[in-house]
């Protein structure tokens, strides 16, 4: 294989394997930090347990989040120096924003937040876990402007060989950068809904805990709700941002070949890449399409037959990935509708097969967010910014392929074994449940050495 | 033209202030198995840069980033011909970083034992390739019109590797003072013994270091064409001495500060002499990058700058908290009172 075809297939595989672990910080953050105000709140000693239970999971895939993110910023120049080299007027300064606003305030208050339970006042050990939570959203929506910028390119010229920036303000107002942002946090919430929930559901179908469990469980509900209202409301507002901005991707997550006005949406559809057609178009919606990208059912869909074979993206991968990502969240959607229901009711623990759906539910938005973002990377083939630079084009010329077969072997080889223990820790101290015993917790001593 | 300057410098800042850092992170990893008796003990010295070391390590993620935005002509090109280095220095850090969290999470004596194995390796790894990178950099890369003529076997020159001895022994040096102010009793005094027993060997390593980069490099012209600038190495090599003289009337703490000056005037010694270039080609001069011929547009920089001026003090700010709320030396009582602890 070629470096280009390696490369991509490195940065694929390093991100994917990221992204297992961001959504979940950018969701239990939150969660945890809400159940520590509650307990500095109210002083009851469960929000404290939950603070603590929850919190070690956090821990745990939090640990694996930060490390892996290195490798994110090290790959641009490694494997992409043509890239960094041609954008890096526009795109670096996002990376080292995040760097110094986002990633030092998240790191150094982590460290209070774990180390600090005996040296800080209660209130300062709560305000330490929001710092992390607000830290690490910011984190998110300076990548997510990096990654609207190479979706939409605003505020640059092409000059001296290379994109430079002239409006800083552009680049961090992008519509597509800041919708992807709220789109991607929101999945993000989804996700810790679900686990939350999941983990919650396994401990009440053996009755552990239940107390604990159903509060734990009701939380994670209301924040799913909340999650989903705005994966939903920026979804839509998404697939309009990307019809304007990269008709490409619209009509390969569409699977549209010919333009035309008042495209409907069929239910059951197969496209054929090789014919430019869908084999089976059956169930058709009426307008659906043209309502969905231009919220007005006339508006023109540019079909793919329209662009060269070489500037399509994959068909089948953005399309496939796109349907099932939308039906995932749907039916997610659904499930946290039920479960807000059910855990006002009396007696949750007795809903059997709910609580088993939603334990087996715990995957899936973690699925979806995987899915979105194939769409999002492989919808915008070939080009790695949209409409300026191929990503054929942004690949390093000093590195060979011996030498990416070689860090491809690697990051597999230690991203499954620090990936498996990770997951056997989170599942080992899940399964635990809660610790009564909070004597290393709260252990009222004045600091020492003062 | 002065925007490109304040970069330098920032650049610059960035590096020392991170090695550092980070630096007494690798000494404390790399004393790991040999200071530590018990399993206590190995506990106290992880937790004694517990809370500190994920923010010490985005200093490097800082510097990578300014890199990238300031000079991305440099970021680019310093990454991809420094592939498989910074390949090496990334799996360690990754180890790095998991080793700490995940030793205390299980109790069998072979899960820890591969822990403490990991730890090692990976604080040790990365302060050599740091100090053969930049002995590199130092000396120049071999690069022309055609790009890079090196590899990764290339940077392991002897100058290369006399820069990675040093910096591995500066590391010792400084973790072991590190810990020497952050445990207690017999601990740290064993940790100050490694501190003192090590410093002659960091000494006569230094002035090799000196006397090599007069042959190996050109660090030497910015100095004699502006002698006042010599002002820099000379604060290293007092501080250097400092160590020794503080230590010896048992002040851990000032001989600690003394070592944190050294780091960050080794540092500056070096990136002083570079300007203002910042990969040096060892070719043609001509092929250098520079901070003239890698920079990003003034308008850029000019954002950068605003950014870094608002927000690097509010950084230190919080940090100085940070380090004044754990400032009390760590103890196996402290450890085993909080259930959260590496």
């Amino acid at each position: 294989m070629d470096v280009l075809t390696l490369s991509r297939l490195q940065f694929a595989a390093t991100t994917m394997f990221h992204f297992i672990f961001v959504p979940l910080t950018l969701g239990l953050s939150i969660l945890t930090a809400y159940m520590e105000t509650r307990y500095v709140r109210t002083g009851d000693e469960t929000y404290l347990k939950m603070t603590k239970f929850w919190g070690k999971l956090f821990l745990i895939n939090f640990a694996l989040g930060v490390v892996t993110g290195i490798t994110q910023e090290f790959q641009f120049g490694m494997n992409w120096a043509e890239y960094s080299r041609y954008v890096g007027d526009i795109f670096g300064a996002p990376l080292a924003i995040e760097a110094t606003v986002a990633f030092f305030l998240e790191s150094v208050f982590i460290g209070v937040w774990i180390f600090g339970w005996n040296k800080v006042s209660k209130v300062t050990h709560a305000i330490s876990i929001w710092l992390v939570a607000i830290a690490t959203n910011l984190s998110a929506l300076w990548i997510l402007l990096a990654n609207g910028w190479m979706q939409n390119p605003v505020g640059y010229v092409l000059r001296n060989g290379r994109a430079e920036m002239v409006d800083f303000m552009a680049v961090v107002t992008n519509p597509y950068g800041i919708i992807k942002f709220v789109h991607t946090v929101s999945s993000g919430y989804m996700v810790a809904a679900f686990f939350v929930m999941g983990i919650s559901a396994w401990h009440l179908l053996r009755k552990n805990q239940v107390d604990f469990f159903v509060r734990s469980f009701r939380m994670g509900a209301v924040f799913g709700l909340l999650g989903v209202v705005l994966v939903l409301l920026s979804g839509d507002f998404h697939a309009v941002e990307i019809a304007k901005t990269q008709p490409t991707k619209f009509a390969a997550m569409e699977s549209v070949w010919e333009t035309k006005r008042g495209v409907g949406m069929n239910l059951l559809i197969l496209p054929d890449p090789k014919n430019e057609c869908n084999a089976v178009e059956k169930i058709c919606i009426p307008n659906m399409v043209s309502l969905l990208a231009f919220h007005d059912p006339n508006s023109e869909i540019k079909g793919l037959k329209d662009f060269p074979k070489e500037m399509r993206p994959p068909v089948q991968a953005t399309f496939w990935s796109f349907r099932i990502m939308v039906g995932l969240g749907s039916f997610t959607a659904l499930a946290v509708l039920a479960a807000v229901i059910l855990s006002m009711m009396k007696s949750l623990e007795k809903r059997t097969l709910f609580l088993q759906i939603m334990l087996l539910s715990l995957p899936l938005p973690y699925l979806a967010a995987q899915l979105g973002w194939i769409v999002a990377e492989m919808g915008r083939q070939p080009w790695i910014v949209y409409g300026v630079l191929k990503t054929s084009e942004g690949v390093s010329k000093a590195v060979t392929s011996p030498q990416v077969i070689g860090s491809l072997v690697g990051f597999t080889l230690i991203y499954s074994l620090l990936g498996a223990i990770d997951i056997y820790l989170l599942a080992k101290y899940a399964r635990k449940g809660p610790d009564d015993d909070l004597s290393g917790i709260i252990k009222p001593t004045t600091v020492k050495g003062a | 033209m002065e925007l490109q300057i304040t970069w330098f410098v920032l650049w610059g800042v960035l590096w020392a202030v991170y090695f550092m850092l980070d630096g007494f992170v690798f000494g404390t990893g790399m004393l790991h198995n040999i200071l530590a008796r018990t399993d206590g003990e190995k506990r106290v010295l992880i937790n004694t840069i517990g809370p500190v070391w994920d923010g010490n390590e985005v200093w490097l993620i800082t510097a990578g980033g300014a890199t990238f935005a300031a000079f991305p002509t440099t970021y680019a090109l310093m990454f991809s011909y420094l592939y498989t280095a910074l390949l090496l220095l990334l799996f360690s850090l990754i180890v790095r970083g998991v080793s700490f969290e995940f030793r205390g999470k299980l109790e069998g004596e072979g899960w820890k034992k591969a822990w403490d194995v990991a730890i090692q390796v990976s604080n040790f790894l990365p302060a050599l390739l740091f100090g053969v990178a930049f002995g590199n950099i130092f000396k120049g890369l071999p690069m022309d019109a055609a790009g890079y003529q090196g590899s990764f076997i290339s940077l392991l020159n002897p100058y290369g590797l006399l820069t990675g001895v040093l910096f591995v022994l500066l590391f010792t040096v400084h973790g072991a003072l590190w810990l020497s102010v952050k445990t207690v009793g017999d601990l740290s005094a064993r940790a100050k013994g490694i501190a003192d027993k090590t410093w002659p060997a960091l000494l006569v390593v230094a002035v090799a270091f000196l006397a090599y980069t007069k042959f190996a490099t050109k660090l030497f012209d910015n100095y004699l064409a502006n002698p006042i600038l010599f002002v820099v190495p000379v604060i290293a090599v007092a501080a250097l001495a400092g160590i020794r003289v503080l230590s010896a009337k048992g002040a851990t703490l000032a001989a600690f500060a003394a070592s944190c000056v050294t780091v960050l005037s080794v540092v500056a010694t070096g990136v002083v002499g570079l300007f203002p270039n910042l990969i040096p080609s060892s070719i043609d001069p001509a092929y250098s990058l520079t901070i003239f011929n890698s920079s990003s547009s003034p308008y850029t920089l000019k954002i950068m700058t605003i950014v870094a001026f608002i927000f690097v003090p509010i950084v230190i700010i919080y940090k100085i908290w940070v380090y004044r709320v754990f400032r009390a030396p760590v103890t196996e009582e402290d450890v085993l009172g909080n259930k959260q602890a590496y």
